[in-house]
């Protein structure tokens, strides 16, 4: 085992920063280039007008995945030292409701408005200010809602550790699900076109 | 060059009886395959994924302790952002990717004509109001990630690729939320 390189020390935390700065290069490039920029292009998918950026989150995902296992699997990686969050299923699937409804009366998510702020958009720069109001009111409520923050715990677990199969199979099923999801997307641009063409 | 002609810079190839008309969009599933091998590249050499709401929170932290010391104090919520008084919270790693995320985000535009002061809306809707939705979207944002512990980046794309349970059902509540909500809010985008 080889990676991550930052957990066998092969460089320290003031190289991480630069390290931080130039993937964020790489993934503000690509949020622009993907449509996030735009508030009009993020809020298209969720009336399946436009599905880019449908498309460009699950494509990278799914890319993201296979490489993780790739790597794992020839024994370069080491999975178990890469940092993702515990799970507490109930808070994340109420924040996730919250957050999606916002998606879409707000236009962004905190990611994409980063790069819509970088390219002029006025409207993120609001969304942003919300945003920061959004996390005091969080922030001063926290005492009296953080019994549902920790509610519902399961600790670091995965899809096939929780299903108990195999890590492959649920690759194969994750890869036929975004299959099954573009090929969605395809034919609800088609029908959303030609009902719009038909009035 | 001046940042006013950077919001206005254009390729020849963009320009169409003088008006100003984006490149096209590249491919998305080309974009997903590339912002996928950036995401691998950070897991291989940080051991983490990317994030972008955890410095919102930071910035909200920071202020409030200025402002009031004492009620950050017992405040688990405010005390995780603030690391352990050693060093400037501020100067961490989420920080500088995102920095990176606005810059590169810039260039991208710019090389596109796609920088331009503009409120993104759709035609049938004013100014005042897709502001208003602007501030009451951003604000459900920021409650919604902090409840779930991280957001589209943090737990959706990084969580995701990682088959974490809690980033999947996040994620499906986040689509399923939008779509949901989406048909009281068509007069802002269509």
């Amino acid at each position: 085992m080889t990676a991550p390189f930052f957990k066998f020390g092969y460089f320290n935390d003031e190289v991480s920063l630069i390290v931080a700065f130039i993937l964020g290069l790489a993934f503000g490039f690509l949020f622009e280039r993907g449509g996030f920029g735009s508030g009009r292009m993020l809020a298209a998918q969720f009336y399946f007008t436009d599905m880019r950026v449908f498309k460009v989150m699950f494509t990278a995902i799914t890319t993201a995945m296979i490489g993780l296992f790739y790597l794992s699997w020839i024994g370069f990686l080491d999975l178990s030292l890469v940092y993702f969050g515990e799970t507490f299923l109930l808070p994340q699937v109420v924040g996730g409701l919250i957050l999606g409804v916002g998606f879409v009366v707000g236009g962004y998510c905190p990611g994409t408005s980063s790069v819509a702020i970088s390219t002029g958009k006025i409207d993120a720069i609001v969304y942003a200010i919300g945003g920061l109001f959004g996390i005091f009111v969080f922030g001063e409520a926290f005492p009296y809602i953080s019994d549902f923050f920790y509610s519902t715990p399961m600790g670091r677990v995965t899809l096939p550790e929780l299903f108990g199969i195999d890590h492959g199979i649920i690759l194969l099923l994750v890869i036929m699900l975004a299959i099954a999801g573009f090929t969605a997307a395809d034919w609800g641009e088609k029908f959303m076109a030609s009902k719009k063409e038909g009035k | 060059m001046n940042v006013k002609e950077w919001f206005h810079h254009h390729d020849h190839d963009n320009v169409r009886d003088g008006e100003l008309t984006p490149m096209h969009y590249t491919n998305p599933y080309l974009i997903g395959l590339l912002l996928g091998i950036v995401l691998l590249a950070t897991f291989v050499i940080m051991g983490r994924g990317m994030g972008a709401s955890g410095v919102l929170s930071t910035v909200v932290a920071v202020t409030v302790e200025k402002i009031s010391p004492e009620s950050v104090q017992g405040n688990n919520f405010y005390m995780g952002y603030l690391g352990d008084g050693e060093s400037n919270p501020l100067k961490n790693w989420l920080m500088f990717e995102v920095i990176g995320i606005v810059i590169g985000g810039f260039i991208s535009g710019a090389i596109a004509g796609r920088n331009k002061f503009v409120i993104e809306k759709g035609p049938r809707f004013t100014n005042k109001k897709r502001l208003l939705f602007a501030f009451i979207g951003g604000s459900l944002m920021g409650f919604g990630a902090k409840m779930a512990r991280g957001c589209t980046s943090g737990q959706g794309l990084t969580g995701g690729a990682l088959l974490s349970v809690g980033g999947w059902a996040f994620m499906m509540a986040v689509f399923a939320g939008a779509y949901a909500f989406a048909y009281f809010v068509r007069r802002q985008w269509t």
